[in-house]
């Protein structure tokens, strides 16, 4: 690791007039990315400035249809939380699919969002679920947020401060684990909103992170049900390839997970 | 037996310090004055190296030198060496490229050091080492071998030319042809061993101390044989005479045969260390052992069999390269040749067989002994032949294999082993029982309504351990001794410590080795400790792999405990007025038998060293050596089945039940053999299931971290239901065989079987990860 300068911010503002003041900051979550990039002296940051104990970036809220979740929230204490078991249990499910007990115990529901690895689960939960990710400037809408790999909506400096959910009628995620990193070798989020509305994204598949799955959607929106997508093919058309699966493969994986997890969903 | 003899079931002496984290490891070392050295290492496969700028980096604070494979040129340093000569068939010697330390002109693997920096600190040589500019010209590189061994392709050392090491061959040709014309039926398969990333939990280290004083160095080093290490570094690297270098392997963190080689690292630090006047410090990072440490397998194979109308079998034809990576590593010639070819005939009689294997080049990490070395490819390719014929001649696997196990012995196989003793039946019996053979097509179907594939797989291996008899083996081109030596010193009070030659890395020596000191002398394991891993302090000593400490090591320590005992059985003799004849040893006394006269061992070991009052003309003192050479390699075997399911959606693979019918001959202490044997199915299940040290087309390493490499994990494998059926090995009065690598051997082949049974397709390459294994169940 290169020198650095950690900085342990106590709230959302300090943090970012501490970014102003630095060359080149970075904000440190959870670190289970920024900090193996950095011994492996990929990154040098100046400054790094640590979010992870900031009081008004951790815990879940539920108010009336919404669950929130503030950004330094752990994995675990999400997949743990009594909230998140009762209204989306989809997402509690998702956490604990998630990585190994170390990342779980350490990685946040923003350092995955705001690094946006095109293998991440949390990006299929957000796009499927139509969440709004809440900054210290704005909302923006989970489908504008994503913007391909490890890219986001983001501005320099900008802190992601909570994920609100609508809470949905139906929800699943079922993801075949990439057997060396544990990351999602293709993961598909299902969701049916109360609307009526269904979504569906995939993630861990395409050559440009998280996509929705149009094909599923209209399926799924025809007849809920695991045999609706029999019919279905996905092309193998730009999605990743690589030593652990081929597109075919994936393509392939975008069906069956979706099919299991509108099984889960129930 | 007694509670801690041989046998028993005892805890292991060793992890008091091991799960507290008291280990003592080479990283653990701290010298006063000490260095940190950091290697620049090359990014291509295949380069000239024009020229190297250290300046800005010896300007960096902290640096204390930045030395240079041409350094080592002129200072004279030998390059690596190969301990093991092969012949090729043509009667030529191998041909070998040099192998420097640090690469003067030339680099021929990622990874390969050209240049090292010695600094104050882990870091600042570190970041020294970003400031050496090299300049390369790069070459085309090439990675399979296949390609390697095409005309036109790029050429890795003008001393092997088509980058062809060796063409050997054992067996008899003609008589094999012979069988082959007369067959009623021929099985063909091609099988790839794929290439594997040994991952020891600790990474690689040393730390070289020169006293300048004394001209003498010593070297803390993550070795499995310190005493090798000495004698190949001083007798051929010209770095210090033996007397004046000492080899230290404290506690070590695993090798699985990856620490037996020598590599350039622990050479540069003792030059260095003598050049800086400091001790010089390097520990390995996971990326480097990745890229430096000798990878295992990665073998193609084409192989036949021949059937007559009873299915016997009447001969086998195998062809093999092998792939050894950039260059020749230390034990790296014997390992397709004498360690695998020799093994071919598996648990079956096979009146003829030949194979041929080629040796090559390619531009990748070099290649050697990895747990199993060489018969892990023997026992996978045979029993996938095996399964594949079952399903040919359409006759039950487990039957075919019982049609042609060997029954009586001693067996000469075709191939110069001579199996001296084992029951293939009754480990097969065993097995079958333990997973209800009977049984299986009915959970099969039930499985299929289920929407799962189920399959089952047999496995029934054949290994050579203990190696090995030194005059066999250096006819066959070793350039050591195998056999072991050991001291037992009985202190004047009576506690005792044994001095071996063999290593401990996680075998858990310190326990199994006390259990026959306790078992011969009735006392608790806690009087006796074991000394190992210094060559200040142990005599001389061959090391640990090949599952060899139980067989060689351990016998060498009895044949030390005998002498020792003999005179002991004297001084009691002459303390309790009695013949020596009727001394016996019991609780720890010696007995006058038939009366209640007895003398306590610490009186014994107090009369041996105050020697007031010893027999006429004995020396005082009470400790003896011995060095124990092997009549025999031994033969563990067994019958391994695997049962599992495979999901068609997904093609991934769960277990459903896997059980290991072993014949280890005597076990020590079952407990550890079942660690060594989870251990060793664990990774043989690795092989079949995730791992695979993957090149791209120009020698680039594309699994070169875990978060590419799939080690498995503790969910990854099922619980393993182990069983024994012990036959004695006649070669060593333990009647020991050797556990060490039986899992990683014989597990492979259990589990692509089954996978293949499971999807009614018989080829199927390892890892069977689910992309493979899915494209295979959908293959038109
Ligand atoms: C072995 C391993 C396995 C893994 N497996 C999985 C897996 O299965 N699925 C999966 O989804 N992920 C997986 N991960 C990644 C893990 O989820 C990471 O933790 C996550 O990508 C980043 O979260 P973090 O809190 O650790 O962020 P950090 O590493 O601290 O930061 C990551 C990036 O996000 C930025 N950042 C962090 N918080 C904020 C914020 N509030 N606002 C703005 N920017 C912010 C940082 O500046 C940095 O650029 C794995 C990681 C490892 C090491």
């Amino acid at each position: 690791m290169y020198k650095t300068t950690y900085h342990r911010a106590s709230s959302v503002d300090e943090a970012i007039s501490l970014f102003g003041k630095s060359s080149e900051a970075k904000f440190l979550a959870g670190g289970q990315t920024l900090l193996p990039v950095m011994k492996q002296r990929l990154a040098s940051p100046s400054d790094v400035i640590d979010l992870g104990k900031i009081k008004e970036l951790q815990g879940v809220e539920l108010s009336g249809d919404v669950l929130t979740i503030k950004a330094a929230t752990t994995y675990y204490d999400i997949m743990t939380n009594a909230d998140v078991k009762k209204v989306i249990p989809a997402i509690a499910h998702l956490t604990s699919v998630l990585g190994d007990p170390a990342v779980r115990y350490r990685g946040t529901i923003g350092g995955s969002i705001a690094n946006n690895d095109p293998a991440a689960d949390f990006p299929a939960a957000l796009v499927a679920l139509a969440a709004t990710v809440k900054t210290n400037k704005r909302s923006i809408s989970a489908d504008d947020f994503f913007k391909g790999l490890f890219t986001t909506a983001l501005e320099d400096g900008e802190i992601i401060t909570a994920v609100s959910f609508p809470i949905p009628a139906k929800a699943g995620y079922e993801k075949m684990r990439h057997p060396a990193s544990r990351f999602a070798l293709t993961g598909v989020f299902v969701a049916q909103a109360k609307s009526g509305e269904v979504r569906v994204a995939a993630t861990g598949a395409s050559q440009s992170g998280v996509m929705r799955v149009g094909a599923i959607e209209a399926a799924l929106k025809a007849n809920w049900s695991p045999s609706a997508i029999d019919g279905v093919s996905i092309s193998a058309n730009g999605l990743l390839a690589d030593i652990h699966g081929t597109a075919e493969y994936r393509a392939n994986l975008v069906k069956v997970m979706a099919q299991r997890a509108v099984a889960a969903a129930g | 037996m007694g509670v801690e003899g041989i046998g028993a079931r005892v805890v292991r002496k060793e992890d008091k310090r091991f799960i507290t984290g008291k280990g003592r490891y080479v990283d653990d070392i701290k010298l006063v004055g000490m260095t940190h050295a950091h290697f620049v290492r090359s990014p291509h496969a295949h380069a000239k190296v024009k020229k190297i700028d250290s300046s800005a980096a010896l300007d960096m604070p902290g640096v204390v030198a930045v030395l240079t494979g041409q350094q080592l040129v002129d200072d004279k340093v030998g390059n690596l060496i190969c301990g093991w000569a092969i012949t090729s068939k043509d009667g030529s010697p191998m041909k070998m490229g040099a192998w420097p330390a640090m690469a003067p002109e030339t680099v021929r693997f990622v990874g390969q050091a050209v240049a090292v920096v010695i600094a104050d600190s882990k870091n600042l040589a570190r970041d020294a080492a970003e400031a050496v500019v090299v300049d390369y010209e790069e070459l085309p590189a090439v990675a399979d071998v296949h390609a390697a061994i095409k005309s036109g392709a790029p050429q890795l050392h003008p001393e092997a030319p088509g980058n062809q090491v060796y063409d050997w061959v054992i067996g008899d040709e003609g008589a094999t042809d012979a069988a082959f014309a007369k067959a009623a039926n021929v099985v063909k398969l091609d099988v790839t061993n794929n290439r594997l990333a040994p991952n020891a939990m600790e990474p690689r280290a040393a730390i070289a101390d020169y006293d300048a004083a004394e001209e003498h160095f010593t070297l803390y080093t993550t070795s499995q044989n310190p005493h090798v290490a000495r004698l190949v570094l001083s007798a051929f690297y010209n770095i210090a005479p033996e007397h004046k270098l000492r080899v230290i392997a404290p506690d070590v963190g695993g090798g699985f045969g990856s620490k037996i080689f020598i590599y350039p690292e622990e050479m540069v630090a003792l030059w260095a260390s003598k050049k800086v006047g400091r001790p010089v410090k390097w520990t390995g990072d996971r990326t480097e052992a990745f890229l430096t440490d000798a990878h295992g397998r990665d073998h193609v194979t084409h192989a036949e069999m021949a059937f007559d109308a009873n299915n016997k079998i009447t001969g086998l034809k195998v062809k093999t390269y092998a792939n050894f990576g950039a260059y020749m590593s230390l034990f790296s010639s014997s390992v397709p040749t004498y360690l695998y070819a020799t093994l071919l005939s598996g648990q079956y009689n096979i009146p003829a067989i030949h194979a041929e294997v080629v040796g090559v080049y390619t531009n990748t990490t070099p290649v050697d002994a990895y747990r199993g070395a060489g018969r892990p490819e023997a026992s996978y390719l045979i029993e996938r032949l095996m399964e594949t014929a079952a399903r040919q001649l359409k006759v039950d696997p487990a039957q075919l294999r019982r049609t042609n196990f060997i029954t009586q012995f001693p067996h000469q196989t075709p191939v110069i082993m001579a199996y001296d003793t084992g029951d293939f039946n009754a480990s097969l019996d065993a097995a079958m029982k333990a997973i209800d053979y009977a049984g299986f097509p009915a959970r099969k179907a039930q499985a299929k309504a289920q929407g799962k594939l189920r399959g089952l797989g047999v496995s029934c291996y054949i290994e050579a351990c203990g190696i090995a008899p030194s005059k066999a083996v250096g006819s066959l081109g070793a350039g050591v001794g195998l056999w072991e030596s050991a001291e037992v010193r009985v202190n004047p009070v009576g506690t005792i410590e044994i001095l071996t030659g063999s290593h401990s890395h996680g075998q858990g020596h310190e326990t199994t080795f006390c259990q026959l000191v306790a078992d011969r002398l009735g006392i608790p394991i806690s009087q006796v400790s074991i000394v190992h891993g210094d060559t200040d302090k142990v005599q001389f000593g061959m090391g640990t792999y090949g599952s060899r400490s139980a067989a060689v090591g351990l016998t060498a320590i009895l044949k030390a405990m005998e002498k020792m005992e003999a005179k002991a059985k004297k001084i009691a003799a002459h303390a309790l007025e009695a013949s020596e004849a009727d001394i016996v040893i019991e609780n720890g006394e010696f007995k006058v038998t038939g009366t209640d006269k007895a003398i306590a061992l610490p009186m014994v070991a107090l009369a041996a060293y105050t020697a007031h009052n010893l027999p006429e003309g004995m020396e005082p003192g009470l400790k003896e050596s011995a060095f124990y050479d092997p009549t025999n390699f031994t033969f563990p075997a067994g019958a391994y089945i695997c049962e599992l399911e495979v999901d068609p959606g997904t093609g991934k693979t769960s277990f459903v039940n896997f059980v290991a019918a072993d014949d280890f001959g005597r076990l020590i202490n079952p407990m550890i053999v079942e660690g060594q044997v989870h251990g060793g199915l664990v990774q043989g299940i690795g092989q079949a299931l995730l791992e695979h040290a993957i090149y791209d087309a120009n020698g680039q390493p594309v699994t070169a971290s875990f978060m590419d490499y799939a080690m498995p994990r503790a969910e990854d494998v099922p619980s393993f239901n182990l069983s024994h059926t012990t036959t004695l090995c006649p070669g060593n009065p333990l009647g020991i065989k050797g556990c060490g690598e039986a899992g990683a051997i014989g597990a492979s082949a259990a589990v692509i079987n089954a996978i293949t049974d499971a999807i009614g397709k018989n080829n199927l390459e390892m890892p069977a990860t689910p992309d493979r294994v899915w494209r295979t169940i959908h293959a038109a």
